[in-house]
């Protein structure tokens, strides 16, 4: 399923502009990751030194899928995200002070250091994410489940990877989903590669939308990146969901202009293949949607100039507190 | 009153009735598992709740352990009390993610910001011939592993008010129930299956040991069956040879409890520990461990361990017999310890 270019126009300025700013905050504070990453990692890379130790993934590229889900949500509905999270977490409106500081490992960070990039907890707007490759699903279907129990119209969204639909935990969890009937929406960004391998190489179906069918449910699919048709099947997926009429896988095509991670070498893909992504920008794209919609260039600028400075405060937080203390590994373990 | 004929309940029964009273008490508290609705639990843990309580808040799940105890996850860190059971604690395997790296870590990683309050119900135990995939503890295999509570009730008594207080607990709770301490009428009818229990509500504390019998000679510290078999051997060791033995029943294994080890080694001198897991790396190299830390001095003769000989369950009566402990192997180590 595809959406039609007259559906495109219906969607709001405002909503536009919203998704906007957002992919715009997200590209910068990834692009200032890439930066940071590289402190303390010159001239010989060592994956365990610097600002940022640890392993990075970033969502560079991959913003329409976040932001076109993220349009549709409120504080109370859940995300749960997986492995390359920072996308999901800014368009969810997770404090992006306390996630940057989490981030370099400080005290006052989400999880006060114990986390870090992959383990990202923001309970105040529903957010987390696991390093482990599908896991986040049934912590979603368990989340539409309590919403269900209490009886609210709250809706839960995992985020996977293309390569994530082959994990056990995929059908496990979209069999129980629709067989309970719950408010659920998986988004499998199909960035093209897990890791290394292509989706050809480990996937049966050429989309993973087809895979609904096996449960009984909706499913639709985005190409071209386009954060607009993203929200148009969102805004479906989501309705259906507050509206009782069970869940919904999207996938969308999308583009990961960097590595796995930081330091992945790419010998599995061609050099020209990145550049002729770029040239699809869907940042740009959008911006000319917007200008063709009559928006003001300057009020472009603002929004473009308030999504960085929101991004470049929150690296000043991290930067500026401090780290935990060493026994505090200790705490939080259990609570009392 | 003293003609008032006292209620005698079975160890599954005792669980059901705590599930019970906490699923009245609070509404977020809800079951979900394999075969815990109309059938009641495997092992009879969660009978008559879906006739109370409904289909609702009891919840057969398909055989999706990592689906239903990653919703588990998910429904507590929205502020429910979910009890998942995993049928049998050998089932660890298709779902140990969602247990180990999500249930025992999430807390920890999210700096205490998210709380889990759940309990992960399983079934232990073997010595009936259920052989190698249906009959381990796996007792220091999830205490090993930080992050979770983990106790294995003894009594009917303790596995009532030990699942009130797993169940009130803001922290994931392993709770261990043994499938010969249920009081299954499919299984062989031990005594120590079958105790008063008071109706009401109660808690029993996650993180303490209780001497069940006190003794001057020698301590034996166990858990489960290993623990009623140690009160059979030590029966018979002072009947028949004058040999007191003070019998701990250790109750929690995460956390657990140094000090009533320690001191009832200081007033007997002398330490055996008997587990039905595997003997290399478990619960008695642990308690063996705090004896040798904390009481080395107090000791009259080496610490002795019977445990399984570090081969997988075997399903023959004889190998099976061979390999898990029982009374008549502990009452001669004893007798060889008190020569020693």
């Amino acid at each position: 399923m595809t959406q039609s270019n007259e559906n495109q126009s219906s969607v709001s300025v405002e909503k536009l502009k919203w998704m906007y700013e957002q992919m715009v905050k997200i590209r910068y504070y990834e692009d200032q990751m890439v930066e940071v990453y590289t402190e303390g990692k010159k001239p010989v890379f060592n994956i365990g030194a610097g600002t940022v130790p640890g392993e990075m993934h970033l969502s560079t590229g991959q913003e329409p899928a976040a932001v076109g889900i993220g349009a549709h949500l409120k504080k109370e509905d859940t995300v749960t995200s997986p492995h390359r999270p920072h996308h999901h977490a800014i368009a969810k409106g997770v404090d992006l002070k306390r996630m940057t500081a989490e981030i370099f490992g400080k005290e006052t960070g989400l999880g006060k250091g114990k986390g870090g990039h992959m383990h990202l907890f923001d309970p105040e707007v529903k957010f987390a994410c696991s390093g482990i490759v599908a896991a986040g699903i049934p912590h979603a279907v368990g989340a539409a489940m309590a919403a269900k129990m209490k009886g609210k119209d709250w809706v839960a969204v995992a985020f996977i990877g293309e390569g994530a639909a082959n994990a056990g935990a995929f059908h496990e969890s979209l069999n129980l989903a629709a067989l309970w009937n719950l408010p659920l929406i998986v988004v499998v960004e199909d960035n093209a590669y897990g890791i290394s391998v292509p989706k050809k190489s480990s996937t049966s179906v050429d989309s993973n939308d087809k895979r609904a069918d096996a449960y009984g449910i909706a499913g639709a699919y985005v190409k071209d990146n386009d954060p607009i048709a993203m929200y148009l099947a969102a805004e479906e997926a989501v309705s259906r969901a507050r509206n009782g009429q069970g869940p919904t896988i999207i996938e969308i095509e999308t583009y990961r202009y960097l590595g796995h991670f930081q330091g992945d070498p790419e010998l599995y893909r061609d050099k020209a293949e990145v550049p002729g992504l770029r040239e699809l920008d869907p940042i740009v794209k959008l911006k000319e949607k917007l200008i063709e919609k009559s928006t003001d260039e300057k009020e472009l600028d603002e929004m473009e100039e308030r999504a960085k400075q929101e991004v470049d405060e929150a690296y000043q937080f991290a930067r500026d507190s401090n780290f935990p203390a060493p026994e505090a590994a200790l705490e939080d373990v259990f609570t009392s | 009153m003293e003609t008032a004929k006292k209620r005698i309940l079975t160890g599954n029964k005792a669980m059901a009735e705590a599930i019970a009273l906490e699923m009245e008490r609070d509404s977020n508290v809800f079951v979900l598992g394999e075969d815990v609705g109309k059938y009641g639990g495997i092992f009879g843990s969660t009978q008559g709740l879906i006739d109370r309580f409904g289909a609702e808040r009891v919840l057969d799940t398909p055989i999706s352990e990592t689906a239903f105890i990653g919703a588990a996850i998910g429904a507590a860190a929205e502020g429910m009390r979910p009890v998942a059971e995993l049928m049998f604690v050998d089932f660890f395997g298709v779902c140990m993610d969602q247990i180990y790296n999500h249930m025992a870590k999430i807390p920890y990683m999210s700096g205490g910001n998210v709380k889990l309050p759940m309990v992960l119900m399983t079934a232990v135990g073997g010595g009936y011939n259920d052989a190698a995939q249906h009959s381990q503890t796996l007792y220091a295999t999830f205490a090993h592993l930080p992050g979770m509570k983990v106790v294995a009730p003894s009594t009917p008594y303790d596995l009532k008010g030990m699942m009130i207080s797993a169940i009130r607990d803001d922290n994931p709770v392993v709770f261990m129930f043994h499938k010969s301490l249920q009081g299954l009428g499919w299984m062989d009818q031990l005594d120590a299956s079958v105790e008063h229990v008071p109706e009401e509500a109660y808690t029993v504390p996650l993180n303490k040991a209780k001497v069940a019998r006190e003794g001057s000679d020698v301590t034996i510290v166990g858990i489960q069956m290993m623990m009623h078999y140690a009160m059979e051997a030590a029966e018979r060791l002072s009947k028949e040879d004058g040999i007191e033995a003070e019998v701990v029943d250790l109750r929690s294994l995460a956390p657990i409890d140094r000090d009533t080890i320690v001191k009832s080694i200081k007033k007997t001198s002398r330490l055996l520990v008997v587990d039905e897991d595997y003997l290399s790396y478990g619960m008695t190299a642990e308690v063996a461990a705090i004896a040798a830390e904390h009481a080395l001095d107090e000791l009259k003769a080496p610490v002795r361990r019977l445990a399984i000989p570090d081969v997988p369950i075997p399903y023959s009566d004889p190998l099976e017999n061979f390999v898990i402990p029982g009374p008549e192997r502990i009452y001669e180590e004893v007798k060889k310890m008190m020569r020693s």
